[in-house]
């Protein structure tokens, strides 16, 4: 039975197919707002058809074993986020003290595959990606972590995310408070930096890098990282839903308030992407260290007042 | 190959856009594309950056000796199956420059290619109706 979780239900066959629409609901709002029309609904399930049709290839000076196993890393970890994420909204009792700290660990590892995979394609430019990568995850993870630390102090220190849940439908969500809406607009930041998307998309510049630390992927490899990217575009926002706005109760009409919330915080990301030009490596490094991280910090202290 | 690939493939074609020493013309009217007026995203078409994400390839310009072996050496990196459609007079057939020293093409004396679009440069319409000929050639195949 824990099989057909992972693998179906909360897990991965329902967060790739969730992925794959809020991919589309993606590209919809960013042609909508370049004023195209944008494509059609099945077209992410298209672009994942045909990768895995094609040929793979593998480059001769690359190390072969990394290259072909880190797409696979890091989509395991990430149906394992969907599983742990999914089993605090379904079935609450399955959850676990510490389950928060879970998913924050197996959120770096998507990262840390596309940092494998680009360094053992042995090109300089998907090389010079990784590299990148290596530097935003330092940058981010500091004030992702300190930001986190809000719900977890509101909720009265509790790092289970279902007590989370729980304790904001009883006192309002976290967001409603001063340190709880400072802290959810450092999170959305680092949310944008985790997704690799502007202004933080420095990772895979395609104007620079091309295609960055997947420039060497092809077929079914490119498609499985096309896929990890997809489901963390819904579980990202279902994540930030869960600390900041209350979660996702699943009975009726607050299902659909519930899916409202994460579609909205997407919209929000696809606005921000859309309207921001790409930031330098060492300004991202700036803004997050210095600009995010204070603001964490100032929001920690507000959290621990009471504000 | 089977139906369903080639489904799949006409329905969202990326491509690789290489510009074989042409004079640009032909590649600012490729770029004339993707913009709000014309939208091929609306087909699944996307501009990739790296050849082994694409499933077209775009050549543009005359080609001289230099790059005889840098296409030869594109064409080989692409994943299989990869379609190529010359953009412009010159990849098609060298147009003035067919005499020039240089000169070492057409298109398809070096690489396989599948569609052919003429004009200097091309219009817009006339590539999406390329690009259309060799979607209903690939699938009465």
């Amino acid at each position: 039975m824990d099989i057909f979780y992972f693998l179906i239900f909360p897990g991965f066959l329902f967060a790739a197919l969730v992925g794959l629409v809020f991919t589309w609901v993606d590209r919809k709002v960013t042609a909508r707002l370049q004023w195209r029309v944008g494509p059609p609904f099945l077209q992410p399930f298209y672009d994942f058809g045909k990768l895995l049709s094609k040929e793979i290839t593998v480059p001769k000076q690359g190390e072969r074993i990394s290259f072909l196993l880190a797409p696979f890393l890091g989509l395991l970890a990430t149906a394992l986020v969907a599983t742990i994420l999914g089993f605090s909204i379904v079935f609450p009792a399955r959850g676990f003290i510490g389950d928060l700290i879970v998913v924050l660990y197996l959120l770096i590892i998507p990262s840390l595959a596309i940092i494998i995979g680009g360094f053992a394609a042995a090109n300089p430019l998907s090389s010079i990606g990784a590299s990148r990568e290596m530097k935003m995850i330092m940058a981010y993870e500091l004030p992702f972590i300190l930001a986190i630390l809000v719900p977890v102090i509101k909720s009265d220190y509790s790092v289970n995310i279902n007590l989370i849940m729980l304790s904001q439908q009883q006192h309002g969500a976290t967001a409603g408070s001063l340190s709880g809406f400072i802290a959810f607009i450092v999170c959305l930041l680092v949310v944008q930096a985790k997704l690799a998307l502007p202004p933080f998309d420095i990772p895979e510049a395609e104007t620079e890098l091309m295609a960055g630390p997947c420039i060497e992927y092809s077929g079914g490899l490119l498609a499985l990282f096309k896929l990890t990217r997809a489901m963390l575009l819904f579980l990202l926002p279902l994540f930030l839903v869960i600390l900041f706005f209350g979660g996702i109760s699943v009975s009726g009409w607050h299902l659909l308030a519930g899916i409202l919330k994460i579609v909205l915080v997407l919209v929000i990301i696809v606005i921000i992407k859309n309207t921001n030009p790409r930031l330098r490596i060492d300004q991202a490094l700036r803004f997050f260290w210095v600009n995010c991280t204070l603001l964490s910090i100032l929001a920690i202290l507000l959290a621990y007042l009471g504000l | 190959m089977a139906n369903w690939k080639i489904n799949m493939l006409t329905r969202s074609p990326w491509v690789f856009h290489l510009a074989a020493a042409s004079c640009n013309n032909c590649d600012i009217e490729i770029l004339d594309l993707l913009t709000p007026r014309h939208d091929v995203e609306r087909f699944g078409i996307v501009l990739v950056g790296s050849i082994k994400h694409a499933d077209v390839l775009l050549v543009t310009g005359c080609v001289n000796r230099k790059n005889v072996a840098r296409i030869k050496r594109l064409y080989d990196e692409a994943p299989k199956p990869i379609l190529v459609v010359a953009i412009g007079a010159c990849a098609c057939s060298g147009n003035m420059f067919r005499t020039g020293y240089q000169f070492a093409g057409p298109f398809d004396k070096i690489i396989p290619v599948h569609a052919y679009v003429p004009g200097c440069p091309p219009k817009p319409e006339a590539m999406i109706d390329g690009v259309v000929k060799l979607i209903t050639k690939l699938k009465n195949k």
